[in-house]
């Protein structure tokens, strides 16, 4: 093994994993200016949503459409993930991957969770009211920015499969280190968005 | 004997190490529970109806900021130094954000 191979396996791992090498620091970088950008693709789904929400087209309003109980339960699931990611990067930066592994896949499975719960909503509104992506202009700037953020946590889900899989038998070192760390703050902007919908869509179209 | 020091060094470090991240995970704790209990009070406003409508929406969307800011700067650790650059990238986002939102809601206010 090259001298600069294995100086990615260290004996004890230093206090901030993700950022010793300068991979690291181009992965935390990146993944930053990337969540500059989706900031603004998110801006420009919330303009077109609030721009179109009252165009039902005689088809059910925000009031009608909106029960709290499942968002609520959706909210709390993707802040519960939110905490369990914080969790595993805690463990990573104390170098105790299986306990990382854990809660990752805690983060996981709550992703899941709120994934089902979104199915079933959406589900919902096109069997039982046939508010569709075509219904209505209403219809669809929320179904463009609820299902976009959906496509986020789907995207997170399987990046955090891909990443526990191919990792299984490798232990932490500061070559996949930077990868969870990345994982770790995608997964925190996906909970900003849900901040903002769950508050913009929901609450405040529960309010007219 | 070198050895022996260095092994307490190391052992040190990686207590101090250790302490560190401990009282950070409380900051975020803390964090947490603030944030929980902003969505509690948010979904009450809304769902007791307790609140004059007018007041309403700059209660909610003050309190989904707030909480976007502890996301941030808590659980993504843009307080900690050296997340300069992380700081611009994401208000130079949220400058392009703010108008974007304002000029799709200018122009469909009446």
């Amino acid at each position: 093994m090259s001298q600069e191979h294995s100086e990615l396996f260290p004996d004890v791992l230093p206090a901030e994993p993700e950022k010793v090498t300068l991979e690291g620091q181009n992965k935390f970088f990146g993944l930053w200016f990337f969540l500059g950008g989706e900031t603004v693709l998110f801006a420009s789904l919330f303009g077109t949503y609030l721009a179109l929400k009252n165009s039902t087209a005689g088809g059910p309003s925000s009031d009608e459409l909106f029960g709290l109980g499942l968002v609520f339960l959706m909210t709390m699931l993707l802040l519960v993930s939110s905490l369990t990611s914080v969790y595993a990067m805690y463990h990573m930066r104390n170098g105790d991957y299986k306990k990382m592994v854990l809660w990752l896949a805690i983060t996981g499975l709550l992703g899941i969770g709120f994934l089902g719960a979104e199915i079933y909503e959406f589900a919902h509104y096109i069997i039982e009211y046939d508010f569709n992506f075509r219904s209505s202009a209403f219809g669809s700037g929320f179904f463009a920015l609820v299902g976009f953020h959906g496509g986020h946590v789907l995207f997170g889900i399987c990046w955090l499969t891909t990443l526990l899989i191919r990792n299984a038998k490798r232990g932490l070192n500061l070559y996949n280190a930077p990868k969870f760390n990345t994982f770790s703050l995608y997964w925190h902007f996906i909970d900003v968005v849900w901040v903002f919908i769950f508050t913009v869509v929901y609450l405040m179209g529960k309010v007219g | 004997m070198t050895d022996q020091v260095s092994n307490t060094s190391n052992k040190e470090k990686e207590a101090y190490k250790r302490q560190k991240s401990k009282e950070e995970m409380q900051k975020q704790l803390i964090s947490f529970s603030l944030m929980i209990g902003f969505t509690l009070i948010a979904f009450a406003i809304v769902a007791t109806d307790s609140v004059e409508k007018i007041y309403i929406i700059p209660i909610l969307f003050l309190m989904a900021i707030v909480q976007a800011g502890f996301q941030f700067y808590y659980f993504m650790h843009l307080k900690d130094k050296g997340h300069e650059m992380p700081a611009v990238l994401i208000f130079g986002g949220v400058w392009a954000a703010f108008l974007t939102l304002a000029g799709l809601i200018v122009i469909t206010w009446w």
